[in-house]
């Protein structure tokens, strides 16, 4: 060691301004391709989402190889907002982006502590603030997800008490930036009322990015990534038969993006055990056991009723 | 003769040494943390060494995994009461322990006054010794200024 140096002198010694910068260098270090890489290859779609999370990611980097300069560095406010439909996907990038700023160094610990209403908000005077704050210091050092998070603020009854855990999260926010980063997920046309009567919320939180909604070729790379993870596939035809169930499902009410494209294939695994299990006298192969057929697909109420499976299952008109 | 200069009192892990700062508790915590232990900040105003149960700010404090959560209570406990002892005590649930692996000041008052030796004389002359803080001769609360 330099016999002169002093902890914290470096600090003092201004570095030339021509001193090469390895920008490459520290991409590769920090790993952060390796995650990015994984949102691309298991996230179908969402263009804006990734484009803005590499974009932080850049700004992270830089931002610590400035630090290392010895050049003012000030912690980017990283809170964030996700609007989109039902199941486009905001909790799953939440998850991702408490793993990549875990990676950037920017969280310590990298964990996601997802809460609704529910968690933070008490059911008697003084009972919120504590719960809020016990909230909160469970997600210190990683990331704290509130879905919903419009259910928060109740304008038509001034009592209650989602105002005062509001008004904690705001604090916390500012104050323990270093500590923690805090989505929060919604409705688009909901969240943009709740951020207008929240003015304070919405000045706080730096990103605000919107989920569109999946097209009809993504919804089947979706699952054909659903189905890979379980181990099953669609043979040709049934591939053709589910595009159709897309196409039809797509215009009807209800329609969830990814989660009804889950629950769609749930119900196809379901009856391709139903089927399994009628031909059980003949031989039956591995590739049976993994194969979805076209039956499996058409069997469902959209092609014949033209109605949801999801609706009316059980307690429909006899 | 003072063989504790400054009247420091010395309870807990590290009260021998100065005061830590901040960042040494952080490490501290953290450190507790990594071996699941639950952590719980206390206070009193009593110095006495064996006054064992101090009052608890809040409940003991599980599910937490990183430091600044509790050092944010320990704020907390700080600016309620600047001038109380405060300690963190690291509570070990493993089945046979039961019990706190760890405890440590991390707040003491600006002036602590020491103790005296109290001698009481009993039958046959025979002496018996007790101590006594000075700091417990004002009421609760009042004690450190």
């Amino acid at each position: 060691m330099n016999a002169g140096a002093q902890p914290g002198e470096t600090d003092t010694q201004p570095v030339p301004d021509d001193t090469p910068v390895d920008l490459e260098a520290a991409f590769r270090d920090s790993q952060v391709q390796e995650v990015l890489d994984k949102l691309d290859r298991e996230l179908v779609g969402l263009k804006p989402v990734k484009t803005r999370i590499r974009e932080i990611a850049a700004l992270l980097l830089v931002d610590r190889l400035r630090r290392q300069l010895g050049l003012i560095t000030e912690t980017p406010t990283l809170h964030m907002s996700f609007t989109g439909n039902p199941g486009t996907g905001k909790t799953t990038v939440a998850l991702r982006m408490a793993e990549i700023l875990h990676r950037l160094g920017y969280v310590r610990q990298g964990h996601l502590v997802a809460v609704t209403r529910d968690d933070l908000v008490g059911q008697y005077i003084g009972h919120t603030a504590p719960k809020t704050k016990e909230v909160l210091k469970r997600a210190m050092g990683g990331v704290l997800f509130i879905d919903e998070a419009y259910y928060l603020y109740r304008p038509e009854n001034e009592r209650d008490y989602g105002q005062e855990a509001i008004e904690i999260l705001l604090q916390i926010m500012e104050n323990n930036r270093d500590d923690l980063v805090v989505i929060l997920a919604g409705y688009k046309d909901k969240m943009d009322r709740f951020f207008l009567s929240n003015p304070g919320m919405r000045s706080r939180i730096a990103h605000h990015l919107d989920f569109p909604d999946y097209a009809a070729e993504e919804l089947m790379g979706i699952a054909s990534l659903m189905l890979a993870q379980v181990q099953y596939r669609f043979s040709p035809e049934a591939e053709k038969a589910f595009g159709d169930y897309i196409h039809r499902r797509m215009k009807m009410p209800h329609f969830a993006n990814a989660r009804s494209i889950r629950n769609a294939l749930d119900r196809a695994r379901l009856r391709q055990a139903n089927r399994l299990f009628a031909r059980a006298r003949e031989r039956l192969t591995k590739r049976d056991l993994m194969l979805l057929e076209p039956e499996d697909i058409v069997a469902s109420r959209v092609f014949s009723e033209g109605v949801p499976d999801e609706q009316l299952s059980g307690a429909g008109p006899k | 003769m003072m063989t504790n200069h400054g009247s420091r009192i010395t309870q807990g892990t590290f009260s021998f040494l100065p005061d830590m700062t901040d960042e040494q508790i952080t490490k501290q915590i953290q450190y507790c943390l990594k071996n699941g232990w639950a952590l719980n900040v206390e206070f009193t105003d009593d110095p006495h060494p064996r006054n064992t149960y101090w009052e608890m700010w809040g409940i003991p404090m599980f599910d937490i995994k990183d430091a600044a959560g509790i050092l944010y209570e320990v704020n907390q406990c700080r600016k309620a009461y600047p001038n109380h002892y405060i300690r963190l005590t690291a509570f070990d649930s493993t089945r046979g322990t039961e019990s706190v692996k760890l405890s440590f000041l991390v707040n003491r008052p600006k002036n602590e006054p020491g103790f005296g030796l109290v001698r009481q004389e009993v039958d046959g002359r025979r002496i018996r010794y007790t101590i006594h803080s000075y700091a417990s001769e004002r009421p609760e609360g009042e004690r450190y200024r």
